[in-house]
């Protein structure tokens, strides 16, 4: 997918911004025509897209150029930030109600997720020693009664169903049901319906007006495209929202409509649906998905690790060292070193873009071994760790006896080396838009 | 959601009260520019790809369709900003035409496997299908291939005592494979003409779950090589560009070979399957316009532009 290099569009559009300085209009402007083409892949709004380049414009031309960043990261950095501050910046949770029991009721289009999440909230709510109560407010949908049953009776919680009653009488006597038997949490599953149907759109007022939700929660399929701000505005200005639940984010969809959601009904998304489990939940981070959505893996978090942990000068020296193919050994046990800093190797490698399982099934690099690895290489000679060609089957023989280790592991780390320094020569000339001597990761 | 009292609009009501949205919104746009716009200018390229994007072609397949329509204004020296409509239309129209007859054309027995993301509506469609095609004369057999989903079994169930055609059903949980397996089996003795085969819901990034939808499309390769087997894909109208991913590695596992639009009786456009036309290949069979058995339509790709630009 074109999307998935973010960050090399951004380097190549700003690839001639060699000098230090501000963004200029001109840099920007090129920028932001990859940044809109992202964000419309992502499948947020256009017209939520229009404003957001345009704010991120403003905010970007004569912003000085971070030491430590190149041109492109410092836009990703802007885009990324007015992103989470466009998803609400901190979580929110659900407002629980001083009198018991608070009333939640789940409203959404058809498919979308309403009964499974009933479920998962029902589970996330017994888990916190609550005493929860279902509500099959589906009366339309074939089955929609027995999968709630279903569904309550894995999370052990139990369902108040009327048949195909009203769903508003429904609603009444299941608070009633609550009240009687000391339920302090009532969730209402509703039908699937359309925003445009006004009869049933009339039917969820209804059954507001008769229960007084605590919480009326939108749930939002996660791979929803242009469409997910009509169907927000409506439902807010219709019955009125106080959250979104973002489902199927287990897929592999950018989830533009998080953004589209929230930036037209200023409603928080509370919770996401990460999977068909009834612990498939999570309360949504606002930060990941502005990641996430501009298709960066995490990035931006590798910016700012990288920025806060690594040696800047170090980092340069190897970098010369790489460019000119002296990485040695040494180097390499250092490098170990700086990234015992940062976090596991593995992860700091995959939150790259571009980067792949594939790519990385060579190296094995386990930072709890870094005591051993040290060890096998104070077992060489200089010669050897500045050559470790020369590391023949007799050499390390010895270097496995003297460090203690199997002849194993002495091959393993001298393929792990190879094979990070094949990777590091290949993202070198990936990144060679960079600035030279701003290498920000020990492993470039 | 049945509304009985009220009069059924005919087929070509239905359709365009499907596709009605779709229309209003895209055709009152082009309008707008038109009348707004007196010549063509940059500009004015740049609201049609808006255009395009809010009803979900996506940015490729958008800028596609409209460097062709640069391309032919320039070719041809067109002012007139009326034909853009023209050239819009024959431009979509195209790229949906090829290759989009539907499974009916097919004489032999046919084994229809229906899959696709959570939700999308297949075990409806699998219920607007079987009454179809019982309606015009063909036996039908439904399997109940979902033993995942909760209450699955049952909901299909009641489709299939609406559609008035018999099912085969497992227990929950057992091996849909296995499901599928008796089904054939079934369906050869019994001579039917048309087998659905309803799945669980799956999203496409879950390798497990695409092996077992890879292993039930094996079972009915190896068990029915004689029939005319089909894989539809259901694709919610209101999804976005991953529609493209969905349509792109279901088409790895199983290869799709249509696509049923359905929930187009919302606002969303369903502009996407544009693009997984253009991109992938896979042609249209079917829209679904509603909740009843029968807001379900044969795709007919004029029609569907022209209630799309018209
Ligand atoms: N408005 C509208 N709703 C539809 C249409 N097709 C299906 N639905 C509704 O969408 C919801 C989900 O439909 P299902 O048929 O259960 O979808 P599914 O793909 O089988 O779902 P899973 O098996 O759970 O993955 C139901 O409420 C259907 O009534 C349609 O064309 N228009
Ligand atoms: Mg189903």
């Amino acid at each position: 997918m074109a999307f998935e290099n973010l960050a090399d569009k951004l380097q190549s559009a700003l690839k001639k911004l060699t000098g230090k300085g501000k963004l200029n209009e001109k840099d920007v402007k090129a920028a932001m025509r990859e940044v809109r083409i992202a964000l419309l892949e992502a499948d947020v709004n256009f017209i939520v897209v229009k404003d957001l380049i345009k704010k991120i414009t403003e905010r970007a031309v004569g912003t000085e150029i971070m030491e430590s960043l190149t041109p492109g990261q410092q836009v990703i950095k802007i885009v990324n930030e007015e992103l989470t501050a466009l998803m609400g910046g901190t979580q929110s949770k659900i407002t629980m109600s001083p009198k018991s029991p608070t009333v939640i009721m789940l409203v959404g289009l058809q498919g979308s997720g309403k009964t499974t999440h009933a479920g998962k909230l029902a589970y996330y709510f017994k888990k916190q020693g609550k005493n929860p109560l279902l509500v099959a407010c589906d009366i339309y949908r074939p089955a929609a009664i027995k999968q709630l049953q279903v569904v309550g009776e894995k999370a052990e919680t139990p369902v108040f169903e009327y048949g195909k009653n009203d769903p508003v009488l429904i609603a009444r006597e299941a608070l009633k049901f609550a009240k009687n038997n000391n339920h302090d949490i009532v969730l209402i599953d509703t039908a699937g319906r359309l925003h445009i149907n006004e009869e049933l759109m009339e039917e969820l007022n209804s059954i507001k007006n008769k229960v007084h939700p605590h919480e009326i929660l939108l749930v939002v399929d996660s791979m929803t495209g242009q469409d997910a701000v009509n169907v927000a505005q409506s439902f807010n200005e219709q019955l009125g929202i106080d959250g979104l639940i973002l489902t199927k984010l287990d897929g592999d969809t950018r989830g533009g409509a998080a953004l589209s959601a929230k930036a037209i009904t200023g409603k928080p998304i509370k919770f996401s649906g990460i999977g068909e489990k009834l612990e498939d939940l999570e309360v949504f981070h606002p930060d990941r998905m502005a990641s996430r959505i501009l298709g960066m893996g995490d990035v931006l978090t590798i910016i700012e690790r990288a920025q806060a942990k690594i040696d800047t000068k170090k980092a340069q020296e190897m970098e010369k060292k790489l460019l000119t193919q002296s990485f040695t050994l040494d180097d390499y046990l250092e490098q170990l070193e700086q990234v015992k800093n940062m976090g596991s190797l593995q992860d700091i490698l995959s939150m790259i873009p571009g980067m792949n399982a594939k790519k990385m099934s060579g190296i094995q690099i386990d930072e709890k071994q870094i005591p051993r690895t040290q060890a096998i290489i104070q077992s060489m000679t200089p010669e050897e760790r500045s050559k470790p060609s020369i590391i023949n089957a007799s050499r390390r023989k010895r270097i496995a006896a003297g460090s203690g280790t199997r002849i194993q592991d002495v091959n393993q780390l001298l393929k792990s080396y190879e094979e990070l320094k094949k990777l590091m020569k290949q993202m070198t000339s990936m990144t060679k838009g960079m600035k030279k001597g701003k290498i920000k990761f020990p492993f470039m | 959601m049945e509304n009985k009292n009220k009069e059924r609009p005919n087929f070509f009501e239905r359709l365009k009260f499907g596709l009605a949205k779709t229309r209003n919104s895209i055709t009152s746009r082009v309008d707008e520019l038109v009348k707004y716009y007196r010549e063509i200018d940059e500009e004015f390229f740049e609201e049609l790809e808006e255009t395009l994007i809010l009803a979900d072609v996506g940015i490729e397949t958008t800028e596609d369709i409209v460097n062709y329509i640069k391309k032919r204004v320039k070719e041809e020296k067109i002012g007139d900003v009326t034909k853009i409509k023209d050239l819009l239309k024959e431009k979509i129209t195209s790229i949906l035409a090829e290759d989009s007859s539907n499974p009916e054309s097919k004489d032999r027995p046919t084994v229809i496997l229906v899959v696709g993301v959570n939700g999308v509506g297949k075990t409806t469609t699998i219920g607007k299908l079987a009454n179809r095609y019982r309606k015009t004369g063909k036996s039908v057999l439904v399997a109940a291939a979902d033993t995942f989903r909760a209450a699955a079994g049952e909901q299909l169930e009641i489709w299939c005592k609406k559609a008035e055609v018999p099912l085969v059903k497992h227990e929950d949980k057992s091996d849909p494979a296995a499901v599928v397996f008796d089904a054939i089996q079934s369906a050869k003795s019994r001579k039917v003409d048309v087998l659905l085969c309803d799945t669980a819901g799956r999203l496409h990034n879950k390798k497990n779950l695409m092996n077992e939808l890879e292993k039930i499309n094996r079972i009915i390769n190896r068990e029915y090589p004689a029939a005319n087997k089909e894989v539809l894909l259901v694709v919610d109208a209101t999804t976005g560009q991953n529609a493209i991913a969905q349509a792109s590695i279901f088409k790895e596992s199983v290869d799709i070979t249509g696509i049923v639009l359905t929930k187009l009786d919302g606002t969303a456009k369903g502009g996407v399957v544009i693009a997984v036309k253009s991109q992938l290949g896979i042609p249209i069979y079917y829209l679904g316009v509603g909740e009843d058995m029968d807001d379900l339509q044969p795709f007919d790709p004029k029609a569907f532009v022209e209630a799309l630009l018209n």
